[in-house]
């Protein structure tokens, strides 16, 4: 179709306000895609350069190498130890901080008082804002000494410090999702087990929640989410050497495995770097993909 | 009705309940010690001299005010360039949009967008925008990135005040003879002006909380520069100053000082989104 056969078959000619109303509808459909370009673009150039490096280096000696020395005279890059930090110390992270998350999120959903809960949304608001460099400097200079006082280890910037970081890091996300959760609960399914007897805290606990498991799942999830991408405050208190994972050794991350070596490195060593972010974005991709399937479920029921 | 309760169950019920009201107070003591132990540790170190100095190698001192100054060039550089792309889309999404499938696409991928953490972001803002765009490592750079980053925030926040806006407010404008462009223009977008703010608001806690995404992008250069030459050059923001200072030079007096002025705007704009909750369901209460 040809530009005169549109002019006319939508009667631009005619009508010069209705030309000016579509041109702003493709206006704003294009600040909508904007959305849609900026995800195509990540994914594309994080594959781009991401793949080539895995492929030069060995795909399986690249995601199960024990040994990462991307500067030594015979460089290696193996990224298992990346992995199995960042799933060890999001695994801690939600071990200690979605418990905490969940119980103080059951207590200001349903048994706080309104000034209280209006105080904890502020507290857990600040809580949320703060910088992640914050977090690390707090992290640096109280969690480091006293990890090793407290246990005897040469070092305390350990996993255990990260860990503690994150987990707290980790509490407003799980907290507001599924305090969301909570409230949303019809207040009938409570009416009908207070009536056969179940006493207020059974309920809450018995029904609610249950009732509320798709959304405290999701703030699970979202949990996992964070912890796996946070870069700064673990990289200030995790110690950074390229250790195996272990509760009270030095550790790197997926994140500060990139963040570390990005502002010095070159050749071959950069783009595995660029493969690190590949397989971080991997995982990130699949946390979306489970958060995705619990949020159509929910609508579905 | 209690007295039937056996022990076990009480005991539950007790052992819950305590559960609860301890990890509410774990949360109020987190929150409480890392506001009053920053403030308590930077609040000392913040002098004139500190805030309103460059870092002079010659005198041995530290000043932050190139921090400051590029901190908010780059909100101001990212808000103006973030808000008409946001509220547009959001319009689309809530006004416009008549296929239901671009619809889901967009809204998929701004989440999507929500989800990818930041280092990522400063990854791809760096092959993009530093190298592919030619713009170097600059605060220019940075701001885009921190674009991508707050659209979703910005798109959200928008479209959930435009679903307030009452369906009888567009069918009025209509009926008036107005079109559509200028029924959203002067009837729409002005009644949910407040949703627009408080999206500001939070984009600029999440800008200036930001720091993996502009450690490669912005770079970290302590220059004070004017608007438009700041924006060509590479300069740290408080919170990457603050990260070069703790972890790559031991200054901590100087990173908790910046650590407390965080913390102070962290707290502000805190309130801010609270009041602008409470102005926006007061006012569609009414």
């Amino acid at each position: 179709m040809n530009l005169r056969n549109l002019i006319a078959q939508k009667g631009y000619k005619d009508n010069p306000r209705r030309l000016i109303e579509d041109v702003i509808h493709l206006v704003f459909l294009l600040l909508g895609l904007v959305a849609v370009g900026s995800v195509l673009v990540i994914t594309i150039y994080l594959v781009i350069s991401g793949l080539p490096a895995i492929f030069k280096i060995g795909p399986a000696e690249f995601l199960f190498g024990t040994r990462w020395a991307s500067t030594a005279s015979e460089p290696e890059f193996g990224i298992l130890p990346f992995i199995l930090t960042s799933v060890y110390g999001t695994a801690g992270a939600i071990v200690i901080g979605v418990p905490i998350g969940f119980f103080a999120s059951v207590f200001l959903a349903k048994m706080a008082p309104r000034k209280v809960r209006e105080i904890m949304e502020l507290c857990i608001g600040v809580l949320a804002g703060i910088p992640s460099v914050v977090y690390g400097l707090v992290g640096m200079t109280i969690l480091v000494p006293g990890i090793r006082i407290l246990f005897g280890v040469p070092d305390g910037a350990t996993l255990l410090a990260a860990i503690i970081v994150l987990a707290v890091m980790i509490l407003p996300s799980v907290i507001n999702v599924s305090l969301t959760a909570l409230q949303a609960v019809p207040r009938e399914y409570e009416e009908a087990s207070l009536a056969l007897g179940a006493t207020s805290t059974e309920t809450y606990f018995r029904v609610t929640v249950p009732a509320a498991k798709s959304g405290i799942f999701t703030a699970i999830v979202l949990g996992i989410g964070r912890a796996i991408g946070e870069a700064m405050a673990i990289m200030m208190v995790a110690g950074n050497v390229a250790n195996m994972p272990s509760i009270f050794k030095s550790v790197r991350f997926l994140t500060t495995a990139v963040a570390s070596e990005m502002s010095y490195s070159s050749g071959l060593q950069r783009e595995a770097l660029f493969s690190i972010a590949l397989v971080l974005f991997f995982f990130i991709m699949i946390i979306n993909a489970i958060l995705n399937v619990l949020k159509s479920g929910r609508r579905e029921g | 009705m209690i007295e039937r309760i056996s022990g076990k169950r009480k005991a539950w019920c007790g052992t819950m309940k305590g559960l609860c009201i301890l990890s509410l107070v774990i949360v109020t003591a987190l929150t409480a010690f890392m506001l009053l132990y920053v403030l308590f540790r930077g609040l000392p170190h913040i002098t004139p001299e500190l805030l309103f100095t460059s870092p002079s190698m010659l005198r041995h001192t530290i000043g932050i005010l190139p921090d400051i100054l590029n901190t908010l060039y780059i909100v101001i550089a990212t808000l103006v360039i973030v808000l008409p792309i946001g509220v547009g889309a959001a319009i689309y999404l809530n006004e416009y949009a008549s296929n239901k499938k671009v619809v889901e696409i967009i809204e998929f991928a701004a989440e999507t967008l929500s989800g990818i953490p930041s280092i990522i972001y400063g990854l791809v803002g760096m092959l993009v925008f530093c190298q592919v765009c030619s713009l170097g490592t600059s605060l220019l750079a940075g701001a885009l990135t921190l674009v991508i980053m707050n659209l979703p925030t910005i798109m959200r926040t928008t479209q959930e005040s435009l679903k307030t806006v009452p369906e009888s407010y567009r069918e009025g404008a209509f009926a008036l003879g107005a079109g559509k462009w200028r029924a959203i223009r002067t009837v729409v977008l002005p009644t949910c002006i407040n949703g627009i703010i408080t999206g500001c608001i939070l984009s600029i806690g999440r800008i200036l909380s930001e720091s993996a995404a502009l450690l490669f992008t912005a770079g970290f250069a302590h220059n004070v520069n004017g608007f438009i030459s700041g924006l060509g050059s590479a300069g740290a923001t408080l919170t990457v100053a603050l990260y070069v200072y703790a972890s790559e030079r031991g200054e901590f007096e100087i990173a908790f000082a910046i650590a407390a002025i965080l913390m102070i705007l962290t707290v502000i704009i805190n309130l801010l989104t609270t009041y602008m909750g409470k102005l926006m369901k007061r006012r569609n209460g009414q």
